[in-house]
């Protein structure tokens, strides 16, 4: 039962867990945004968040890299604690030290691309490993090169970020956050800001990921990708998950009314 | 010859020339300041009064010209402590702990709140009250004593005045600057395993230094004139210097002339070094291609 990334919902007992959630629970003021989300995901998993927004996908989305804390429940990455240090029955909050050195291993991808706009696409790619990891120049510069050309863009190592279009950007986002050669990936909405035929250039590259065994949440609109990609869809509405299941089960027989409402809303 | 009005479009008419906009306005504007210059020129020339043979000599006559070096001094080492000090106050009010906050704001609002002339003073006559800067257990023993007077001297006392004066304005400055940076630049940053130290240095300083230093350029040229207040402490910087020599020869504005002629030099460098920066600054932002000032009379 441990053929990597096609059966899916009930997790195999032994295999260790790349992101397990526990109650999730988040609230911004009076506005309980996460309201006990327990999520389980797999080395490996291609994992779609979907929902109407506000539903709460994008905040748990960045709970798990720790950009929102949590105020209730657990979320671990790799088998370690998020945000905190387990120690005598108490969660002590981490350093923010602590904190960027645990959020190493997981990538994150973002709606408005976030690149830095100071630097070229290959000085954006080469930030992290240099500068983080301490990898030396020569070295990182290869592999900001390599990454460059597995996203399509090797002909583009010296330009800056304004001189891309949209569908560009994006994809030098997803080779800088390569660079740190994480094992999760997380994916913000990642082609809401682009237009519509810069869309698939980004999404073949999220494909070659998931097809190379990149462990992926990806919180999208893109139903065709959901269903074509990813092992496991997951319905999130009003803080809460609805539904979850193999897209082929959600979307051809979803169980819930809000999940159907939700589906013969944007299919 | 009558000429005929014709509003329309005919495929006949496609090919005529176009007359470009006249500008009459510009030669009226260039005859009246041809007047004017005329008028200054025949006053430079036809006012023995104003001594320019003085001028000439004094311009680099020795004392000047020290006073001048003085002058440089002043600035560039009262704005690298208003820089220094003024970015740590402006992190300090943005951190999250509320104690530096509070700490920042009191520092800006005392600084930017009384005149710089009374700082200057006060930090020259500093050791009528405080004899001696001793370093101690408050209320207890005394670990290192120094005499006042002989740690502040003219020199240190107007670094003092103009540099910590300044840094509660670059604290605004470098805190507008930072907060100009998107908030999605510091999350990108962090997402990529980045410390709060890292992320200041390498993502949102330099992009805020775009918006830094137009102003902080100011500021320099700013500070340029104001070292001239060190008058009031009898330090020998440029006016000081002049001022003691038309004390003596009594020749004011010769003397005026040639101090002023100094500050122009100086602050026309400093701005082709602003332009210079903030075109390299530009770095990564589709650049509107640099517009140069043409002056072209109507039509040609």
């Amino acid at each position: 039962m441990t053929s990597p990334s096609t059966t899916t919902h009930a997790a195999p007992v032994m295999e260790p867990l790349m992101v397990e959630a526990v109650g999730v629970r988040k609230h911004f003021g009076d506005n309980e945004v996460l309201k006990g989300i327990d999520l389980a995901v797999r080395p490996g998993e291609v994992v779609s968040l979907l929902g109407p927004s506000g539903s709460g996908k994008s905040t748990f989305l960045r709970c798990i890299n720790h950009l929102e804390s949590i105020d209730g429940g657990e979320i671990s990455v790799n088998g370690h604690l998020v945000g905190y240090r387990r120690a005598g029955g108490k969660k002590y909050e981490l350093k923010p030290r602590e904190i960027a050195t645990a959020r190493r291993d997981v990538g994150m991808v973002f709606q408005r691309f976030n690149l830095f706009p100071h630097l070229t696409a290959l000085e954006n790619v080469m930030e992290a490993p240099v500068f983080v990891k301490g990898v030396a120049r020569t070295e990182a510069r290869q592999t900001a090169t390599d990454l460059l050309a597995r996203v399509g863009l090797a002909d583009k190592p010296a330009a800056y970020p304004a001189q891309l279009s949209g569908g560009q950007q994006q994809r030098v986002a997803i080779a800088r956050a390569l660079a740190m050669q994480p094992r999760l990936m997380l994916f913000d909405e990642p082609t809401s800001a682009l237009d519509p035929e810069l869309v698939g250039e980004v999404l073949d590259v999220m494909k070659g990921l998931a097809a190379d065994g990149m462990t992926m949440i990806v919180v999208t609109h893109e139903m065709g990708f959901a269903r074509e990609v990813c092992d496991r869809v997951v319905f999130m509405d009003g803080g809460v998950i609805v539904e979850a299941g193999p897209p082929s089960d959600v979307f051809t027989n979803p169980q819930h009314p809000r999940t159907r409402s939700f589906l013969s809303k944007v299919i | 010859m009558a000429t005929t009005v014709e509003q329309t479009t005919a495929p006949a008419h496609a090919d005529e020339p176009i007359v470009p906009l006249r500008h009459p306005g510009r030669w009226v504007a260039a005859v009246v300041l041809a007047v004017l210059v005329a008028m200054f020129v025949s006053f430079l020339l036809t006012t023995p009064q104003l001594r320019l043979d003085l001028v000439v000599g004094y311009l680099f006559e020795r004392s000047v010209l020290r006073g001048l070096l003085t002058t440089i001094e002043l600035t560039v080492v009262a704005m690298l402590v208003g820089v220094a000090l003024g970015t740590v106050l402006a992190i300090m009010r943005l951190s999250d702990n509320p104690l530096l906050r509070i700490v920042a704001a009191t520092y800006v609002a005392v600084f930017r709140g009384t005149p710089i002339l009374v700082q200057l003073l006060f930090w020259f006559f500093l050791g009528t009250v405080l004899p001696n800067i001793s370093l101690g257990v408050p209320f207890g023993p005394e670990l290192f004593s120094v005499s006042t007077n002989t740690v502040i001297s003219q020199f240190a006392a107007a670094i003092l005045g103009l540099g910590l004066n300044e840094a509660a304005y670059m604290a605004e400055i470098v805190r507008a600057g930072i907060g100009s940076v998107d908030r999605g630049q510091v999350e990108a940053a962090h997402a990529l395993g980045m410390g709060p130290a890292l992320t200041y240095r390498r993502v949102i300083l330099p992009q805020a230094a775009r918006v830094i230093v137009p102003p902080t350029a100011n500021e320099v040229i700013s500070m340029l004139k104001l070292t001239s207040l060190a008058l009031v402490i009898g330090l020998p910087e440029l006016t000081t210097t002049v001022q003691l020599i038309y004390g003596r020869n009594f020749q004011q504005i010769p003397l005026l002339i040639v101090a002023s002629i100094w500050y122009l030099v100086l602050t026309t460098v400093l701005t082709v070094i602003q332009a210079r920066i903030e075109r390299r600054m530009s770095r990564g932002v589709l650049s509107s291609p640099v517009r140069r000032t043409r002056f072209s009379f109507g039509g040609r």
